[in-house]
């Protein structure tokens, strides 16, 4: 046996063939993990520059001038911050409360499977029906008028499915046997829940919510239908520029109206606007993902 | 075929830690060739970590360092011009739980050939190997008709049995077992232990047990182990009769465990 020429466990040539496809697979798997970096920083960079001439803290604290030509973001700013707050407000606390117990409680029955099948349904339709159903349910029937509550509660249904869908899955992901650890000394369902499964979910849970901030900040359809406008007059840097039953301006629409709407805007004002919008979304997916990490290092299983 | 007389795996002054944990402390062995030998102790003792050594598939943890020598059939296995695919081919290893690849049974028999094989093994190589394989754990009877079932269907049993059936198409010459019996009934494990008595003298069985009255009944050679030393090895009658350590002896009285 170890008179063969090839070394015993030693490569022979169909081992060496294998190694090479073996390589060859790895770096086309690295190269296309890297082409997903390339467009990003591409899209970033490209826009950062162009942003440059414009971008200023007086660009972010300042109001809009000369028929929107020149001058800050300033009341879209808020504005945005005014709707992802108020409809995550709303969203956020019925689409946990919904998915604890679609996730704890629901049996295996008929009426459960309809409820899961709406949410997967709705977090797959198209952002511009949520904006008609907003115009509908809320601006006309509920007779909330075009308004910052009509905006903000057409933003959360539409992020509520996504935010089921995702509390769902971080609370799948704590172990069964820790369940049945509770239930054998006697617990209740809600106290086990309350000790157990939320302390190590919520990290799931709170990133799953956060990341909805980034989609409700950057839609434009769902708030033009139902309460954002062109242009709102309100005073440079006022925290509190806007009545809930008012309407409002935001980034999105506001980045719309200057690009493609007003004749004569400096052209670096429009990048200078999509760099905030962005840079806004960005913070506050790092700060989910710091969070997480955070929350992460505490749990130790 | 290596020669008899000559162990099948020497393991001189063999260190290995996890992060800063020692788990193996200076641990020679000559385990002989052709034979069943059982590794038994307590539970963390590194039973499971030692036998990972054997094809070293603990080094996939990235915090692992292993310090000595290791040679399998005269080989030292850290030697730069060890390729770990052949290492591993000749020397297979069984789980605790059963766990058959979620194909059909015949996929899973063949399914180390065809990863081996550069040209696609023609049909009647296939359906050879298949049967020649399965004939050796005793399962061709049971599932010469159902070689297209999904073999996570089978019994848990048939499984195990499986398990050691998908090695043996590749010719190994150690087969490693890690508790291959602790999901098992009585007489799923009996079935186990016969088979291991059949394959004894054409493999080199290494088991790991929890369970003493298993490693005398179905081993020749019995290793014990304790905090990640080499305690006592002999002829396992031996072993169980005549301890020569004041720890065995209290181990295998069940002082602890
Ligand atoms: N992947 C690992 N990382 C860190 N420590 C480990 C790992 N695997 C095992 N250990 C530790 O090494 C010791 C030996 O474990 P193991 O070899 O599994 O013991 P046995 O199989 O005899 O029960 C134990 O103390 C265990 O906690
Ligand atoms: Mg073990």
């Amino acid at each position: 046996m170890n008179a063969s020429p090839v070394p015993r466990f030693g490569e022979t040539p169909s081992v060496r063939r294998r190694l090479r496809r073996e390589n060859l697979a790895r770096w086309v798997f690295g190269a296309m993990a890297a082409a997903m970096v390339l467009p990003l920083v591409l899209i970033v960079g490209y826009l950062v520059v162009r942003a440059a001439p414009a971008l200023s803290l007086e660009f972010v604290l300042d109001v809009p001038k000369r028929g929107m030509t020149e001058g800050g973001i300033w009341p879209a700013l808020i504005g945005t911050v005014y709707l992802v707050f108020l409809s995550l407000l709303v969203s956020a606390p019925i689409g946990i409360l919904a998915a604890v117990y679609l996730n704890e409680y629901a049996r295996e029955n008929w009426f459960n499977r309809v409820i899961n099948l709406a949410v997967i349904n709705l977090a797959g339709v198209p952002s511009i029906v949520h904006a008609l159903f907003g115009l509908g349910a809320f601006v006309y029937a509920a007779q909330f008028g075009y308004s910052i509550i009509s905006a903000a509660l057409t933003l959360a249904i539409m992020t509520l499915p996504v935010i089921i869908a995702s509390t769902r899955e971080a609370l799948a992901s704590v172990p069964r046997s820790f369940r049945e650890a509770c239930w054998n000394v006697g617990a209740t369902r809600w106290q086990t829940i309350r000790s157990v499964v939320l302390p190590n979910s919520i990290s799931g849970i709170l990133t799953g919510v956060i990341l909805q901030v980034s989609r409700a900040a950057g839609e434009t359809a769902p708030v033009m239908f139902t309460g954002v406008v062109f242009f709102k007059a309100v005073q440079r840097g006022d925290l509190l520029p806007y009545y809930l039953n008012e309407q409002c301006m935001a980034l999105s629409m506001h980045l719309y109206t200057i690009s493609t709407q007003v004749p004569g805007v400096k052209e670096a004002i429009p990048f200078a606007t999509a760099v905030v919008l962005l840079t806004l979304v960005i913070a506050v997916n790092a700060a989910a993902i710091a969070l997480r990490v955070y929350l992460r290092s505490r749990k130790k299983w | 075929m290596s020669d008899p007389a000559t162990p099948s795996i020497v393991t001189r002054d063999l260190n290995l830690w996890y992060g800063k944990f020692q788990a193996l402390r200076g641990v020679s062995l000559d385990i002989k060739h052709g034979l069943i030998t059982s590794l038994i102790g307590p539970s963390g003792c590194g039973k499971t970590t030692l036998l990972r050594c054997f094809n070293r598939v603990n080094e996939r943890y990235g915090y692992v360092t292993t310090t000595g020598e290791i040679r399998v059939l005269e080989k030292n296995i850290y030697d730069p011009d060890v390729s770990l695919i052949e290492l591993r081919r000749s020397v297979g290893m069984v789980f605790q739980r059963p766990n058959p690849l979620p194909l059909s049974v015949y996929e899973n028999v063949v399914f180390g050939l065809r990863v081996h094989s550069d040209s696609p093994p023609t049909r009647a190589t296939l359906n050879e190997a298949v049967e020649k394989a399965l004939r050796e754990v005793n399962l061709w009877q049971d599932l010469k008709d159902r070689l297209h079932q999904r073999a996570t269907t089978l019994q848990l049993e048939q499984q195990q049995k499986l398990c050691i059936a998908r090695l043996l198409p590749l010719k190994p010459e150690i087969i490693l077992m890690d508790e291959p019996c602790s999901a098992l009934d009585v007489e799923g494990t009996a079935a186990i232990e016969e088979l291991m008595f059949s394959l004894k003298g054409k493999y080199t069985i290494v088991i790991v047990t929890h369970n003493m009255a298993q490693a005398r009944r179905a081993s020749d050679e019995c290793i014990f182990m304790l905090l990640g030393q080499r305690i006592e090895h002999r002829r396992t009658e031996d072993l169980f009769i005549a301890p020569e350590n004041p720890k065995t002896a209290e181990y295998i009285e069940g002082r602890y465990g």
